[in-house]
């Protein structure tokens, strides 16, 4: 494959996020600092043991969405629809037009998929007794709705999927939208990740593996508890720069490399070296040094074991220049949400290049031994950046990382 | 031991996979992995009813780390909800 048959652009971008329902708002409340971790509220939150979680608050889907659309769509799918429609409006872009439509993907990242649906259906069935679920139980849980509704919505009609890597689903669905844009097989792509998985039947599942933090999210800082479980989505329309420039439409910036590896080894412990190989895999594809690099948008979850291990291997990426990077995780104001945390970051680190402000890891109690990197405590930093990487390493030990150029 | 201990040790020593347990024992030294130690909790949740609030981040969490650690947090769990 020809890597140079096209440079990949982005040209619109949409986010729904607990800090923010609009790209725009959600970079606005990352340079804030603005913390979206809180309270619980959802129905049947008393058999919880977790108390606190980043949910997408004050959201109406009737804003959105009509009531046949509402009926058809697990919340994700709403989060994915919402986004998609965001973002294409941003870009300006005609998929009547010659075609278009045909050539453009639809990958959409996916950790768990439906589970508001899935969470309501069994509780009728197992708790309450009920002996039958809705009928659109299965299309409303499926992990590819979030795509096929965005397909649908928007009447994209080239290759669509989704794809499911648990915490870098995202990341992975945008590395391939993006070889797939770079190499020619599409001539557009609308990608992302989407995430409702704040669900009782969900947290308990988290609550069971013992990693969440009983009161925020501080990754790499000392006396860090653990994870915090968010929601939200994000999605990006990916063009090739000459086709973008042809419209003259508005370029976020551009797309130049993105690695991939798996550990091979544990189910849920990190493993700095397969962090290592999908940081330098990143590295390579874009044709850059690690000097080249000012910002990572940390995968960051907060727990001992993932913050320790992605410090050695962002050291070992990038030896004495590690020194000189700023390093956040934006998990801290809007916690982990799972198979869309690729896509919101995604967003912050395409911020950071397009505007010179890197967003900050809030939380920050001061530093843990264990983490001596630069994580941008506290409060965003206005500095160039000429290109970010975005980090996402999965349980399963899979692992992605885009890098992101400022573009003019 | 009372039968709280008992019953806990014999959980402890069932997931050390055929190991000798000492109380003075630590997990990580039986070789009880990470993912082991989770079972294992819910397993004794689950056999006393009750939560054990464990987190694994938790490095302060020094009521876990030996075979005698875990008997006596669970006693005195089993103790406060009589």
């Amino acid at each position: 494959m020809n890597q140079d048959v096209n440079r990949v652009v982005v040209t619109g971008a949409g986010v729904i996020s607990p800090i923010g329902h609009t790209a725009d708002a959600y970079c606005a409340a990352l340079k804030q600092g603005q913390p979206g971790i809180g309270p619980i509220t959802i129905p049947y939150a008393e058999e919880l043991n977790q108390k606190v979680v980043a949910e997408v608050k004050d959201y109406d889907p009737a804003k959105y969405l009509d009531d046949r659309q509402i009926a058809m769509m697990d919340r994700v799918s709403q989060f994915a629809v919402i986004t998609a429609r965001e973002a294409i409006a941003q870009a300006g872009i005609d998929f009547a037009s010659g075609g278009l439509s045909e050539r453009t993907a639809t990958i959409i990242g996916i950790g768990v998929g439906g589970q508001n649906t899935h969470d309501d259906q069994f509780r009728r069935l197992y708790k309450q007794g009920t002996p039958r679920v809705h009928p659109l139980t299965i299309p409303k849980l499926m992990a590819n709705a979030p795509a096929s509704q965005i397909s649908m919505d928007r009447g994209l009609r080239g290759p669509a999927f989704a794809i499911a890597s648990a915490c870098a689903s995202a990341t992975h669905a945008i590395g391939v939208a993006f070889h797939m844009v770079r190499s020619g097989a599409v001539s557009c792509a609308v990608t992302g990740g989407a995430e409702a998985c704040i669900t009782v039947g969900t947290v308990k599942g988290w609550e069971a593996m013992r990693v969440m933090a009983p009161d925020t999210c501080r990754p790499f800082s000392k006396d860090r508890k653990g994870m915090v479980l968010g929601e939200g989505a994000a999605a990006m329309v990916l063009e090739p720069l000459d086709a973008a420039q042809a419209r003259g439409a508005t370029i976020l910036g551009e797309i130049v490399g993105f690695g991939m590896s798996a550990d091979a080894k544990e189910l849920t412990s990190p493993d700095q070296n397969g962090m290592l190989r999908a940081i330098e895999g990143a590295l390579a594809d874009a044709r850059l040094g690690p000097s080249d690099i000012q910002y990572v948008n940390a995968h960051g979850t907060g727990t001992t074991a993932n913050d320790v291990a992605e410090t050695k291997a962002i050291r070992q990426a990038f030896g004495a220049h590690a020194d000189k990077l700023a390093v956040s995780s934006t998990k801290s104001m809007v916690g982990h949400a799972l198979g869309a945390s690729g896509a919101l970051e995604f967003v912050a680190a395409l911020m950071a290049v397009r505007e010179g402000i890197v967003p900050p890891t809030i939380g920050y109690l001061g530093p843990d031994p264990a983490c001596d990197l630069d994580y941008v405590p506290n409060e965003a930093r206005s500095m160039s950046v000429d290109v970010a990487l975005s980090n996402s390493f999965a349980f399963g030990g899979l692992n992605a990382v885009l890098a992101i150029k400022r573009y003019g | 031991m009372s039968d709280v201990a008992v019953e806990t040790f014999a959980i402890i020593a069932k997931h050390a996979k055929g190991k000798t347990v000492q109380m003075t024992d630590k997990l990580t030294d039986l070789g009880v992995e990470s993912l082991d130690v989770i079972e294992m909790i819910m397993e004794l949740e689950e056999k006393f009813d009750i939560h054990i609030p464990f987190n694994a981040n938790d490095t302060e969490m020094k009521d876990f780390q030996t075979a005698g650690d875990i008997v006596s947090a669970i006693q005195k769990l089993v103790a406060a909800k009589a």
